[in-house]
């Protein structure tokens, strides 16, 4: 069941991207480039899905079961970090090279596009370096690190 | 800066981004997570048992989008300029800085704002900022 909730979601999630124009790179680059010819279509695409989702949200907000009744494992509120500010700096130097995050990746390469695959294959790759320096850090002594999600 | 009105699209990005919202809260009220697709993915490089069937169930769901889709009709207009070079270096710095960062786009920048996560507004305007940054460098700097 959860199973199956998940990919509908992630079905309903790349056909958002699809729809919104995520998914196109030269639009991505386009929002970003400020100094340029902006297009500011993206900035409507986060602010539409921030009010559907924040409904939800509110509404998960006290509940310890979903309504398919599995526990709710929203994160609790956590401190600001220089491991927190510097992934998203490197992140968005890497967003910013191509136009492409991590969901428009996954359904870049659905397309079949070779471009699209080389993100994600590279992108996976440096979840792989992460896994790597992660593994070394919890090996070696010291305080136990708080798992990122 | 000046608007490229020609190449706005307000009514497709609003309904696009109305649907991400709605795959957000379905999941949230489903199955109690966060739709962030870069821990999502991730986390199968870290496999534990129970907790895999699911998070390849919503890859797969990203994946089949694009193909369902041309079933029905022409795909939406996708260009990317970028040499493969540059994509794979992209490529690369995202899948370490979201892994780092704790989250990308969808889980900070859609869940995390949605939730008024302080965490994901700092996280979303360091990476939206870098994002700036790094086209203007690109664009405006080095390739005149």
């Amino acid at each position: 069941m959860y199973t199956a909730a998940s990919f509908t979601t992630g079905f309903v999630f790349g056909l958002g991207l699809l729809v919104s124009g995520m998914v196109n790179p030269a639009k991505v680059l386009g929002f970003l480039d400020l100094a340029g010819a902006w297009d500011p279509s993206l900035a409507l695409v986060m602010a539409g899905a921030v009010a559907v989702g924040a409904g939800a949200f509110a509404f998960m907000k006290k509940r310890t079961r979903t309504l398919l009744g599995a526990p709710v494992l929203l994160p609790g509120a956590r401190g600001i970090d220089s491991r927190l500010v510097l992934g998203s700096l490197v992140f968005g130097v890497g967003w910013g090279l191509a136009g492409i995050c991590p969901g428009p990746a996954l359904v870049l390469a659905g397309t079949g596009s070779a471009k699209g695959l080389v993100v994600l294959v590279s992108m996976i790759a440096g979840n792989g370096i992460f896994e790597f320096f992660e593994k070394r850090k919890r090996v070696a002594p010291g305080p136990a690190q708080v798992r990122s999600s | 800066m000046s608007i490229a009105w020609n190449a706005f699209t307000p009514a497709s990005a609003l309904i696009g981004g109305a649907i991400i919202g709605a795959a957000a809260a379905l999941f949230a009220v489903l199955n109690g997570r966060i739709a962030g697709v870069s821990g999502i993915l991730g986390g199968l490089l870290r496999p534990q048992a129970g907790d895999i069937a699911w998070r390849i169930a919503f890859v797969a769901g990203l994946v089949a989008a694009p193909l369902a889709w041309r079933l029905l009709a022409a795909l939406p207009e996708i260009r990317v300029d970028t040499n493969y070079f540059t994509l794979a270096a992209a490529g690369l710095l995202v899948g370490i800085g979201t892994r780092y960062g704790g989250g990308c786009t969808s889980g900070h920048g859609v869940c995390g704002v949605a939730r008024l996560s302080p965490r994901s507004i700092v996280a979303t305007l360091a990476f939206m900022a870098a994002g700036f940054a790094t086209v203007y460098v690109a664009r405006h700097l080095i390739s005149q």
